[in-house]
């Protein structure tokens, strides 16, 4: 069971949430000028990594936030979670640079 | 060549002590280079290599498996086969792989124990009951074999349903050709015929490059050695990510974990397969007598193989809303098999932006049944270097078009 640190609420039992998917996307545009690859890529296609993933999570028998979370998609380690406008993180790699 | 099974020579091999049956296949070591490479040793795979050798005739094939053959989804799954999809595209590719089923056992000379047992998919409100008539009619216009029945009738066929369901079953519809097999026997019978016709099956090989030139495969790089190849078709399920990456190519695919769980043997209770839409469970029995049940994803993406227990405990709770007298039973084995979901629930079979590197991925929750459909067709389309007719659809370039094949709201059943 995962336990999952809400930005709002602390942390509260994974059945308390609902995954979103890849955080971090960005609707192309203007529209006029966006090629069907490229809204192929914006819908359908995911980095789905194996490893670690930052992805959007909801807190849907709780506050009824949405957040972002880093988890690693093999351990399912949380390595961290923020709030939906706070910047892509970066990864342990570069900090330790 | 294969020596064929027969009651004789299990005669001859019971007066021996069944101490000089040979091995089914060989556990080949890599050679420099193949004709075709196939990255993944589960049924899709190995069925690729078997059909490519006997309707091809290919000469020189590997099958590169990182573990041991059978061991990933093909191994973790519950065993059903049906065909009873929405959209004609479908209906024609996964009915044409319950055809090859039906005939597997005698092609394959190996017992798949292929049991036609018919799978009920069941409605439980007002609006699943009308799209399980419209499912039902969809399945007739397609040619596959439907029956819709009523509430009472399903009771009546299978006794132990709740006397007292939250969910009463109002109708559903039957798929008399649909059933179960054993999973192994899949996955080792398709490698015994391969191996006949000298494909090398290399366990413990697990691919860590591609080589590619000017846009074309050259070859790949493995955890044992190079291997020298011009087309390698990729068919890792829930991996498929990690190996189009290491191509240089994205795919519209995302892993999760499906859990499947068996139960302690008991009687024969339950001789078909359920599916209830209300609950998302599905379940028979095993020959051995184990319950074998499934319900949804583990509805975050996952590299894990292994399930997390909330989706265990619903899986549980919907079985016993069904099933009360199951309510006791202990389970043994609890498994997750890591799938590729995509998002119209449609597979993607066929050729990638690398010349000579082909895939057969995103079967999501339902690979096994198709194994037999995706290794022909795989085949056949790599040796062509087009797409069979019947996996045409099914391309990459559907996303892009909207061409989408959405069995997931078009099928009534649990994904």
């Amino acid at each position: 069971m995962l336990h999952i640190n809400c930005p709002w609420c602390g942390p509260r039992s994974e059945v308390e949430f609902e995954w979103g998917g890849e955080a971090h996307l960005r609707r192309p545009g203007p529209h006029t000028d966006v090629t069907s690859e490229e809204w192929a890529h914006y819908l359908f296609y995911r980095n789905n990594p194996k490893g670690k993933e930052t992805e959007r999570w909801v807190h849907r028998h709780g506050c009824g936030q949405w957040f972002n979370i880093e988890r690693d998609t093999v351990t399912h380690t949380i390595t961290r979670t923020y709030k939906m406008t706070d910047p892509i993180p970066q990864t342990e790699e570069a900090n330790n640079d | 060549m294969r020596r064929d099974y027969s009651t004789l020579s299990l005669i001859r091999h019971g007066l021996s002590d069944q101490k000089k049956w040979r091995p089914a296949w060989r556990n080949a070591a890599p050679q420099k280079s193949y004709d075709m490479v196939i990255i993944g040793g589960g049924g899709h795979g190995l069925a690729t290599a078997y059909y490519l050798a006997k309707q091809h005739g290919v000469k020189s094939i590997a099958v590169l498996e990182k573990g041991w053959i059978g061991g990933g989804n093909t191994g973790r799954n519950t065993t059903l086969i049906r065909s009873n999809y929405f959209f004609p595209e479908s209906a024609k590719l996964y009915d044409f792989s319950l055809s090859l089923y039906e005939g597997l056992s005698k092609e394959l000379n190996y017992n798949i124990m292929f049991s036609q047992r018919g799978m009920w998919t069941t409605a439980h409100d007002r609006h699943s009951l009308e799209l399980v008539r419209r499912s039902t009619n969809a399945m007739l216009l397609n040619g596959v074999d439907a029956e819709f029945h009523s509430g009472d009738e399903i009771r009546k066929r299978i006794p132990l349903l709740n006397d007292n369901p939250r969910y009463p079953i109002l109708g559903g519809v039957l798929q008399k050709r649909a059933g179960t097999a054993r999973h192994d026997a899949v996955a080792w019978g398709y490698a015994r015929g391969a191996d006949a016709y000298g494909v090398d099956i290399i366990q413990g090989c697990e691919v860590v490059g591609l080589k590619i030139q000017k846009g074309r495969v050259q070859g790949v790089q493995t955890t044992r050695g190079n291997i020298k190849t011009g087309k390698v078709g990729i068919a890792v399920a829930g991996n498929t990510t990690v190996l189009a990456n290491m191509a240089g190519f994205r795919v519209p695919v995302v892993s999760h974990a499906l859990q499947a769980f068996v139960s302690e043997p008991v009687k024969p209770i339950l001789n078909t397969v359920l599916l209830s839409s209300a609950t998302g469970v599905y379940v028979s029995q095993s020959d051995k007598g184990e319950l074998v049940l499934g319900s949804v994803l583990d509805l975050y993406g996952s590299y894990a193989q292994r399930g997390n227990l909330p989706t265990f405990e619903s899986s549980a709770a919907g079985l016993i809303e069904l099933f009360p007298s199951f309510s006791r039973m202990r389970f043994l084995r609890q498994w997750a098999g890591i799938v590729d979901i995509v998002h119209d629930s449609s597979p993607i079979v066929g050729k990638t932006p690398v010349e000579g590197l082909y895939i057969n991925c995103g079967w999501g929750t339902g690979g096994f049944k198709a194994i037999p459909a995706g290794g022909y067709c795989l085949a056949d389309t790599m040796v062509k270097d087009q797409p069979h007719p019947l996996v045409a659809p099914f391309d990459l370039e559907r996303f892009e078009t909207g061409a989408l094949i959405d069995e997931a709201a078009g099928a009534a059943i649990a994904h």
